[in-house]
């Protein structure tokens, strides 16, 4: 009994390290100024020898000689980049569980129900100067759940992630993953509706089918209503009242789309039934499609990487955000990945070396261009007087590989500080190093072995239909 | 007109350049030549770099490098202004060539044998000189590769290849350049692949036994060769002994056995890596370790017993939720520090080793200096393969594998002017380039 409290209390600990960790170094959102910088706005190019105030949780100065208060935080900025909070247009961070795949339509299903503030990755993420994310239902339906937008609030409980005012959303998906085409033939059972991609097509036809006598239904009703407060309401259906919000312009789709035809089927599909994709998610065969997705008016969130590890991507090549750029479409680089978000920076510029776009177009890939797939913009992706003070503090310039974050700021709070972790290091250690040698949790010869706490699996997360 | 288009061309900076270069498609081997590269900056990587110097190419190696080289006579020149000239990097744990597309097209795949014991399996066998990885992935400097195979406990042999070339024989720098085992891993195998449901639930004798079980019989194969080995050895010089019989698997075994040719071990955590070492140590090995997440947890083992990393998780989650964010990122500088011989490596099937710089870079960003960050991805590399009397460096005598920049080699936005793999100029296309090209001007 003793050895099993000693267990418990030590998975305790370690469940709460990293949260301990951001405890200690978490501040108030204190006047801070940061002197003397080079500042990417994003917004009004690149000023040299600029100081950047926050206070109470927004820019509120950007400029030369600025003034702030006496109790003020003052950050030495020479030789340091400024830049605005990184937004990750499509990750599975936080998430405990990514899709609900047993339906071919799961829009009765919240990804804001399963938040886990805890994740570790987070702060990884932070610690690549990232503010923002999209947290997105997997891809193993073509209408899939409702996503969620958050701020990377660390160590703050998790209704306090919800991005205010961000446009909700749903997840769409085409292509391989809805066609379960990696999910084996089992012996007695059925395969889940569709299969093909003709299939993927009558599923969303038949969901706005469905939606809009849905809607249709309850309009009637509230006209009926005006007249007669008897009229019965039509009972509510969890499923088709997304949809309903799609027909109305008030949710966003966030499609996940490989191959061209797809896109060309989806488009075609919203023009018929009067809605708009707002962004078609990797999207790796876009450039064959740019001035079609264009033309629609929706973005794409894409990756520089990720080709030929399936049949669908084997056309991906990095080009294509250069080429959708200049055909006039939204582009950002999002990670879908806990590994990838902590280096966006580098993705980005990976469409400078391949595709030529201007350091300001590569730059608005992971801030301002995101922020506006995402319903934002007026409140992230660029430094500008007014706007959250969600920023990030480089070592160097964030496109040089050879530069790291050394400080991020969410709501003008800091979350990510280099040396603060640094200093933390050795006591961590040793904490570490005592519960290693703690009597219960050393192997026993003939024994059960020490418990390990549970670890959510990362990668490539909307392709594993077998993970959690 | 034709003329008048061919004065444009002429005319035009990027033609001009592109003296030499033959209009070769892809999968046509461009032929060696006479080649000097003058006015640039030149990193050798293994001496000090050298402003405004010239290196001569001739019939596939390096003739001259330095800063008073004459030029040849006849010799097609590219003026370096403004460029650097770096040795080709080398990536020196992929599976390039041996898989085109992991999932869902399967015979694609051939990467891993069925059984557990394929020592036999040669990389060099199944390369497929075509797979679009291959350009795409030279095309960014990167003109070697290592490609293993992965499968069960022992996987086969490696081959250190040129990325370039329309037949395996001819891409082959060495065709079996060592011999890879994956490492044993604790709570994997004997009982099966259960990850960490088997860990919380399976008692940790049987673990441990079942562990001990795999390795053993990759002691059992290794100790059969070695008496193979002995018994082929003594029927050579005295044939009145019974004569033994042939073994395709046991005999490519024997020169590891025998330590001449180096073995490597996948083994990326603490446990695996103090297996591997303690394992080759025993059965006199030369081993080197493939992944080495933990490689600074045990940075003093293997400076003592000079065992060498190709570091493959620069870009990977740490291990443990409660290691340093920056881990991984800092694993080389770390090792350097103390003294082991490493590389980096991407450990990517083939479809990403194309961001080789990347990981190095990230490397630099943590500590490694930017000139340990260039070794080791051209020299480090090649001194682990042993090949270093032919590659990683800019010296006179070594194969004319060479990357011309124009700016810092492991910069993202740098961009790769002139490759040159076996003294060959490469053109610098691959899928990625034509597709663009068939779809950048789409109306």
């Amino acid at each position: 009994m003793k050895r099993f409290i000693a267990k418990l209390l030590f998975l305790a600990i370690i469940a709460t390290l990293p949260l301990n960790a951001a405890r200690a170094q978490r501040q108030t959102s204190q006047e801070t100024l940061i002197r003397n910088a080079t500042v990417l706005t994003v917004t009004r190019g690149t000023l040299e020898n600029t100081d950047v105030l926050l206070r109470n949780g927004k820019i509120a100065g950007v400029g030369k000689n600025l003034n702030a208060s006496a109790d003020a935080r003052i950050i030495d900025g020479t030789g340091k980049f400024v830049m605005p909070g990184i937004i990750d247009c499509h990750s599975h961070s936080m998430l405990d569980t990514i899709n609900e795949g047993t339906l071919a339509v799961t829009s009765m299903v919240r990804t804001e129900d399963v938040l886990n503030p805890n994740d570790v990755d987070l702060y990884r993420e932070l610690a690549g100067g990232v503010t923002t994310l999209n947290l997105l239902h997997g891809s193993a339906n073509p209408i899939g759940g409702l996503n969620t937008v958050v701020k990377i609030k660390y160590g703050r409980p998790a209704r306090e992630f919800l991005f205010p005012g961000a446009m909700p959303g749903i997840k769409f998906a085409l292509g391989e993953n809805v066609k379960r085409s990696s999910t084996p033939n089992l012996p007695g059972v059925a395969r889940r509706y569709p299969n093909t991609r003709m299939g993927v097509e009558e599923v969303i036809r038949d969901a706005f089918t469905r939606a809009r006598d849905y809607k249709r239904t309850w309009d009637e009703y509230r006209a009926a209503v005006k007249n007669d407060k008897n009229v019965m309401p039509p009972r509510r259906d969890l499923q088709l009242e997304p949809l309903v919000e799609i027909l109305e312009g008030k949710r966003y789709v966030h499609a996940h789309c490989y191959i061209a035809s797809e896109i060309l089927m989806l488009i075609s599909l919203a023009d018929e039934f009067g809605f708009k994709i707002k962004t078609f998610q990797h999207a790796l065969e876009g450039y064959k499609v740019a001035k079609e997705i264009a033309a629609h008016g929706a973005g794409a969130s894409i990756f520089a990487d990720s080709w030929a590890y399936k049949i669908e991507a084997y056309d991906a090549i990095p080009y294509n955000a250069a080429i959708m750029t200049r055909a006039g479409v939204i582009v950002s680089m999002n990670s879908d990945s806990d590994e990838r978000a902590r280096r966006l920076n580098i993705e980005a510029a990976k469409a400078m070396h391949w595709g030529d776009l201007t350091e300001e177009q590569a730059l608005k890939l992971i801030t301002l261009n995101p922020a506006i797939q995402l319903g934002i913009q007026e409140r992230v992706g660029s430094i500008e007087v007014g706007k959250d003070a969600d920023i990030a503090i480089w070592n160097g310039h964030p496109f040089s590989v050879y530069s790291r974050v050394d400080t991020t700021f969410v709501d003008g709070v800091v979350y990510f500080d280099r040396a603060q972790d640094l200093a933390r290091r050795p006591e961590l250690a040793k904490e570490r190093t005592a519960l290693e040698l703690a009597e219960p949790n050393k192997p026993r010869p003939h024994g059960q072995s020490p418990q390990t706490p549970r670890r959510r699996p990362s990668g490539h997360e909307d392709d594993d239909m077998e993970k959690p | 007109m034709r003329i008048l288009l061919a004065l444009i061309l002429l005319a035009s900076p990027v033609f001009a350049q592109q003296i030499g270069y033959p209009t070769a498609q892809e999968g046509v081997v461009p032929p060696r030549g006479v080649f000097a590269i003058r006015n640039a900056r030149i990193v050798t990587v293994s001496g000090p770099d050298i402003e405004n110097g010239t290196v001569v190419i001739r019939d596939g190696k390096i003739e001259a490098v330095g800063a008073n080289v004459n030029i040849p006579s006849g010799a097609q020149t590219i003026d370096g202004n403004g460029l650097s000239v770096y040795p080709g990097m080398i990536d020196a744990g992929t599976n390039i060539g041996l898989v085109e597309v992991p999932q869902g097209a399967n015979g694609t795949v051939d990467t891993s044998e069925v059984g557990e014991l394929n020592p036999n399996a040669k990389a060099i066998v199944a390369v497929n000189p075509h797979s679009a990885h291959i350009a795409v992935t030279r095309v960014e400097g990167i003109t070697n590769a290592l490609t293993a195979p992965t499968g069960g406990l022992i996987s086969g042999q490696a081959a250190l290849i040129n990325l370039l070339g329309t037949a395996p024989k001819e891409m082959a720098v060495v065709p079996q350049v060592a011999l890879v085992i994956n490492y044993p891993r604790i709570g994997f195998g004997g009982g099966g692949f259960g990850g960490f449901q088997q860990q919380q639930t399976a008692n940790l004798s049987d673990i441990l036994a079942a562990n001990e079980r795999q390795v053993d019989q990759i002691r059992k194969m290794l100790r059969d060769a070695e008496a193979y080995g002995r018994a082929q050895d003594a029927y050579a010089k005295d044939k009145s002994l019974p004569r033994p019989d042939r073994n395709v698997v046991l005999e490519p075994l024997v020169p590891y056995v025998r330590g001449e040719q180096p073995v490597m071990f996948r083994a990326d955590r603490e446990a695996e890596i103090r297996g591997a070492i303690k394992f080759a140590e025993e059965m006199k090995l030369k081993p080197i370790i493939l992944g080495g997440n933990d490689a600074w947890k045990v940075a003093n083992l293997l400076k003592e017993k000079n065992v060498p990393v190709i570091l493959t998780g620069i870009l990977s989650l740490p291990l443990r939720e409660d290691d340093p964010y920056d881990a991984l990122y800092e694993n080389p500088a770390k090792l350097q520090a103390a003294g082991v011989r490493f590389c980096i490596s991407t450990g990517d099937p083939g479809a990403e080793a194309r961001n080789l710089a990347q990981y190095a870079g990230m490397a630099a960003a943590f500590g490694l200096s930017k000139a340990d960050a260039v070794k080791a991805v051209t020299l480090y590399p090649a001194q682990i393969m042993n090949v270093a009397d032919r590659l990683g460096s800019i010296e006179a005598g070594k194969m004319a594998n060479l990357v011309v920049t124009d700016g810092d080699l492991l910069e993202i936005r740098s961009r790769i002017r002139y490759l040159f793999i076996d003294g060959r100029p490469v053109v610098l296309t691959s899928r990625h380039t034509e597709l663009n090209d068939a779809f950048k001007n789409r109306k």
